[in-house]
């Protein structure tokens, strides 16, 4: 029952020093179990992302040409190219990315200002929520019921673009939502407190800050709708094609698209050919993540 | 403060320039692609009549969905038609025969693939929704029996055989039921979806409409049939014939009656009951009054010969070509 000089946070005689060091040593053991477990956790993760990288990078780069981005597909896959399908995509996200902001920032800031809290508000929130977990190919038959045969858009750019937007919006609400609540509520009344009306304090105080999250949310999602490939299919947006859309109203493919049908062909040289697709791909989300999350940090500001 | 807004202005720039990117490229592409198609032509055997229908200056677009097994014919079409340096465009879906059908009838699209005949249903749905529709033979496929390439008992079989081996009938299969002299092993099953025009094929002329043994894999994907026959010594499964040809060193082809699937075999139909026709279903009217979709179905029967054995298909006999010829010829105005 002795202090330790070595400990000076201890002064009083209150801990039992050897029944502490005799628990330590089981402590420290399930400390290291846990901590090794979880970092293999993280490992399986990584290492099944490292294979996958291995796999696509040692069978497509061999097909990753100036050419490739040059051509429309073939049926050599030699001579395959993801021009049309990369092209498309492109297409795609101009229509995406400011249907869905627009109308995504627009109800999170109706949602997080003007809306009074009372149940019909909370029940549009709950739907929100629950939208965001609805699969993709429900929402493929909605654009096909509405967009591409009650309004008669076919399978064109405009009709995937706002099926897709559809899809994405729930994530988009939900992440500008989160980010404008992040901002305090005192930052607001202040600038009540001066004499800004509502609008003001929304364009000046709220948005200002609440901005690099609602950009991170909107682009990772926009990232999912390049991605996804199940609402194409349902809306019958065809693989092969040899010109490019000059209109939102043409018809065009997207890159999972083509990637999928190159990877259905049996010569195994079109596996190769898929690989080099899903490359470009790869590239292009990870060039939209790495954007996303320089604007965080760029512009992130705590309060 | 007003960074955000600087950010906004920056956004809408960048995608005016990505849009203007977009634009500009294609304009060049274009330019460029003509210089690469034509060294694509002259290296070509389909680009004989590339001169035929570049003569007429036709516009339009022409779309098509339907059987991912005639899809590589499609594809291969084209694009000899669009390096043949025409103004059709001409787009193709591949949903699969049923879902492709379901297009048609919906007046969606100009023509549909389908690896088997049209159904009677079809049938009558096209004449409800008033869609008249004309039947074009594409090329010749042999359904291919496939087993792993370490059997040597059943490389061939008869068609009672293969129903005997397909046909649920409550047992766990085992090979020694078929023949008493084969080893005493679990027959492992693999066989394209459900929605499949392969699939139907099979159940209407071996199954004789009764059910598939319940324990088999289905899948969409041919290739992962082909991996999971190669993988187990006990499988056996089914697909198209160009599936088998690309896989010819790794996977055996049962023959059947004993006649083994070849391109001879399956042209003069002595691969029987497996060899079967790849049909494309055209709409009258867009024959009749679009004289792009006509443009490229007269380019289509030129060279569907030659496109379906470069993708592993095999080619009608000269005189059924010449029967799809003249079936068109109908339509012309």
């Amino acid at each position: 029952m002795r202090i330790t000089e070595q400990q000076p946070g201890v002064s009083k005689r209150y801990i039992d020093q050897t029944s502490v060091s005799k628990r330590m040593d089981g402590r420290k053991i399930t400390n290291t179990v846990f901590k090794t477990l979880f970092f293999m956790a993280t490992l399986v993760a990584l290492l099944v992302l490292g294979i996958l990288f291995y796999r696509i990078l040692s069978q497509g780069l061999g097909f990753l040409s100036a050419d490739f981005f040059q051509n429309f597909a073939s049926r050599f896959p030699e001579k395959a190219g993801i021009k049309a399908a990369l092209v498309g995509s492109l297409w795609l996200m101009a229509v995406v990315a400011p249907v869905s902001m627009f109308l995504g920032i627009g109800t999170a800031i109706y949602l997080e200002e003007y809306a009074k809290k009372n149940r019909v508000n909370d029940f549009i929130r709950m739907n929100i929520s629950n939208l965001a977990g609805v699969p993709s190919v429900v929402f493929g038959l909605l654009g096909l019921t509405i967009f591409v045969r009650a309004l008669a858009l076919g399978n064109s750019i405009l009709a995937a673009g706002f099926t897709m937007s559809l899809l994405i919006l729930p994530v988009i609400i939900v992440a500008a939502q989160e980010a404008i609540r992040a901002v305090p509520q005192h930052v607001r009344e202040a600038s009540y407190g001066m004499g800004a009306t509502k609008w003001q304090t929304i364009t000046r105080v709220v948005l200002p800050s609440a901005i690099p999250g609602i950009l991170t949310g909107s682009i990772l999602a926009l990232s999912r709708a390049i991605g996804e490939t199940a609402p194409l299919i349902v809306i019958g947006v065809p693989v092969i094609i040899h010109f490019l859309p000059t209109g939102v109203m043409d018809t065009f493919t997207a890159l999972p698209m083509q990637i999928y049908d190159w990877a259905k062909r049996p010569q195994a040289d079109f596996q190769q050919v898929a690989s080099a697709g899903i490359i470009v791909l790869m590239a292009f989300l990870l060039l939209m993540n790495s954007i996303a999350v320089l604007i965080r940090n760029k512009f992130q500001k705590r309060y | 403060m007003k960074s955000w807004k600087h950010y906004l202005g920056l956004t809408v720039v960048s995608s005016a320039l990505l849009l203007g990117a977009c634009g500009s490229d294609a304009e060049e592409d274009a330019a460029t692609d003509e210089a690469t198609e034509e060294q694509a032509a002259e290296s070509d055997t389909a680009s004989e009549s590339a001169d035929q229908s570049s003569e007429a200056a036709v516009e339009g677009e022409v779309s098509g969905d339907g059987s991912s097994t005639v899809a590589p014919i499609m594809e291969a079409l084209v694009e000899e038609y669009s390096a043949s340096g025409t103004d059709v465009q001409v787009t193709v879906g591949v949903s699969g025969t049923g879902g492709g059908m379901e297009k048609f009838i919906a007046g969606e699209t100009d023509f549909s693939n389908a690896s088997r005949e049209i159904k009677d249903e079809e049938k009558q749905k096209l004449e409800e929704a008033g869609v008249d529709y004309t039947e074009f033979l594409l090329a010749y496929d042999g359904l291919t029996v496939v087993v792993n390439s370490e059997n040597d008992w059943a490389t061939e079989l008869t068609v009672d055989d293969l129903k005997k081996i397909w046909v649920e009938d409550g047992t766990t299969k085992k090979w020694s039921d078929i023949n008493p002299e084969w080893p005493e092993e679990e027959i492992v099953f693999y066989s394209p979806g459900t929605d499949s025009g392969t699939y139907d094929y099979f159940n209407e002329v071996i199954l004789e409409e009764e059910d598939m043994v319940q324990n088999a894999t289905l899948s969409e994907d041919d290739n992962v049939l082909v991996q999971g026959v190669q993988g187990d010594k006990n499988a056996i499964g089914f697909f198209g014939y160009s599936y088998y040809v690309a896989n010819k060193d790794t996977i055996t082809a049962v023959a059947i009656d004993g006649v083994e699937p070849t391109n001879e075999t399956i042209e003069s139909g002595e691969y029987s009951p497996l060899s079967r026709p790849l049909y494309t279903y055209v709409s009258n009217e867009s024959l009749q009054n679009d004289p792009a979709t006509y443009d490229f179905f007269e380019f289509a029967l030129d060279n569907a010969g030659a496109m379906a054995e470069v993708v592993g298909y095999v080619s009608l006999p000269q005189e059924v070509t010449d029967e799809q010829k003249a079936k068109l010829e109908e339509f012309k105005n």
